[in-house]
């Protein structure tokens, strides 16, 4: 990268196991705080997998196996020591479809910060203004909180799911196809909202979407097969990729 | 459209109207016994049945019998069966649809309770009386008769727990577990609150078939005569089910009619279950 920034994960030869398939091979890829980061690749060839290697989420599949490390801010999180529960917190995630909880707006946002130990009222109402507004939702759920989250909008749930990982102040977001399950209109404003977030945030999303990658992201990667085929600035990589894959694929021949 | 195929859609108009009729007479036969059924108890225990009937202890004069002992007795052994069956069965399902692997060993126990669900209620009566009675000592009480009926009903309320812990989504779990919560805040915060109505609709469900129990009960000692109510868990006692088998082996047809307006009492008794349980799914499908 010509830029002088900081590397905020590492991923140093991972590997990922699904029994007896390997679903990533040996990546090693760096990525830089506060940056939008894209995963690109057609289905199956492991930018999800990759994605949920950061946060451990693949640890919540019975024959998953790690190996390899993953370094944020340079302490690797396989380490045993590591606490998967804390490693969580500071590494949101948003999902491909919107899942809020089945509770009320608000309840949905102070969740988690109630659960980690915030019991003042007056503080989880600020807290729930100030992740709505980040999220560019509040706007238009202010007068209704206490309405229930399934009530709204697939795109408004999609917002609230972003506050809700927000209200528990991570450092990472890690966004998996996030805008799969919206509309045209939705779609562009989360897209808005995530060039907002970057400010404070290091953030990693998986899109299906070329466009997207090339519209959002600072960094884009290539992933085929379970392999990391190259990444690079995101102008690079859509003007004069290195690799043939990256360019039949870009360019449309396959995927 | 060809002569033939007109034919042919008028006979399929045809087989789909004999079908529609066949299909509505069988709903029909049911319907009908039950109605046979509820009809004949009402119109033999109704004159029977009034506000002395259910504050009078049994007697062995129809006029001065009644069924106090047997409602109270019921809603001593159903709430301690509650007790025990509720918190055993739903910290069952959650073990084994949360924590366990699945590995052989948990096929294994899953098979064994969905068998255990199909045993013979006198079966678990037997097991009842060796256990409980004998062995631990229990004696023919409001006690041993819970524990046998626990038994009873726990393949059926772990069952039914699990297949409403399945029915919640993973991206709900996901989600919860991406904002750092522990796999116990988790289960609390999100999967229960979400799986409940299904919980609580098996659980009653269950329980009322247990309310419904006799023979299990006649195994582990429930009395056809009890003159007082039972003070504690450690008491005589005898239920619903065990006082109405009583009154309709008696010779004289005044207590077949008593046994109707027993029968009754017992009907409006899981009808009332039935409700809560409606009741109950309703309002928290509601909040949903």
């Amino acid at each position: 990268m010509q830029k002088n920034v900081k590397n905020k994960i590492i991923a140093k030869n991972l590997n990922l196991f699904y029994g007896q398939v390997q679903a990533l091979k040996n990546i090693n890829f760096n990525i830089n705080e506060k940056e939008i980061t894209a995963l690109i690749g057609p289905s199956g060839c492991g930018k999800s997998t990759f994605l949920r290697t950061l946060n451990r989420m693949n640890d919540l599949i019975q024959d998953a196996k790690v190996k390899g490390m993953v370094l944020i801010d340079g302490s690797n999180i396989y380490d045993s020591s590591v606490d998967v529960v804390a490693l969580r917190k500071r590494i949101g995630m948003v999902f491909q479809s919107p899942n809020p909880f089945s509770m009320s707006i608000y309840d949905n946002i102070a969740y988690g910060p109630r659960i980690h130990g915030i019991k003042d009222k007056r503080k989880l109402d600020e807290i729930v203004e100030k992740s709505l507004k980040q999220a560019v939702l509040w706007d238009e759920v202010k007068d209704n909180l206490n309405k229930s989250a399934l009530s709204i909008s697939g795109g408004q749930q999609q917002r609230l799911c972003i506050a809700r990982v927000l209200a528990v102040e991570p450092e990472v977001l890690l966004m998996d196809e996030p805008t799969s399950a919206l509309d045209p209109i939705s779609t562009l404003r989360l897209e808005e909202l995530v060039q907002e977030l970057k400010k404070h945030y290091t953030i990693v999303i998986v899109t299906h979407n070329m466009q997207q990658a090339a519209r959002v992201s600072d960094v884009t990667a290539f992933f085929l097969n379970g392999e990391l085929i190259e990444y690079d600035v995101t102008e690079n990589m859509f003007t004069k990729p290195k690799d043939q894959r990256t360019e039949d694929y870009i360019t449309g021949r396959f995927g | 459209m060809s002569p033939e195929g007109i034919n042919n859609i008028k006979r399929r108009n045809i087989t789909n109207t004999v079908f529609h009729g066949l299909l509505f007479l069988s709903t029909l036969i049911g319907i009908m016994f039950l109605i046979v059924l509820i009809a004949q108890i009402l119109i033999k225990g109704l004159g029977w049945l009034d506000w002395d009937f259910i504050t009078n202890f049994p007697s062995r004069f129809p006029k001065k019998a009644g069924i106090k002992s047997a409602l109270v007795g019921t809603i001593w052994v159903i709430s301690f069966t509650a007790l025990f069956s509720f918190p055993l069965g739903v910290g069952t399902a959650i073990y084994l649809e949360e924590y366990s692997k699945k590995s052989w060993y948990n096929r294994l126990l899953q098979i064994n309770i969905s068998n255990l669900a199909g045993v013979p209620s006198i079966v678990y009566g037997m097991l009842g009386l060796a256990v409980f009675v004998k062995l631990f000592n229990f004696e023919r009480s409001i006690l041993s008769a819970s524990l046998t009926l626990t038994l009873l009903i726990l393949p059926v309320i772990i069952v039914a727990s699990q297949e409403a812990l399945k029915s919640v989504p993973n991206s709900l779990k996901e989600g919860s577990y991406a904002l750092g919560m522990s796999k116990w805040q988790t289960i609390t915060g999100v999967v229960l609150p979400f799986a409940l109505p299904g919980i609580l609709t098996g659980t009653i469900l269950a329980l009322s078939r247990a309310i419904g129990e006799a023979a299990p009960l006649i195994m582990v000692g429930a009395f056809g005569y009890v003159a007082f109510l039972p003070k504690g868990p450690m008491d005589y006692f005898t239920t619903l089910p065990i006082q109405i088998f009583n009154w309709t082996s008696r010779p004289q047809s005044e207590f077949q009619n008593i046994a109707a307006a027993g029968i009754i009492v017992l009907l409006i008794l899981l009808l009332s279950a039935n409700a809560v349980a409606i009741i109950l799914r309703n309002k928290y499908q509601k909040r949903i």
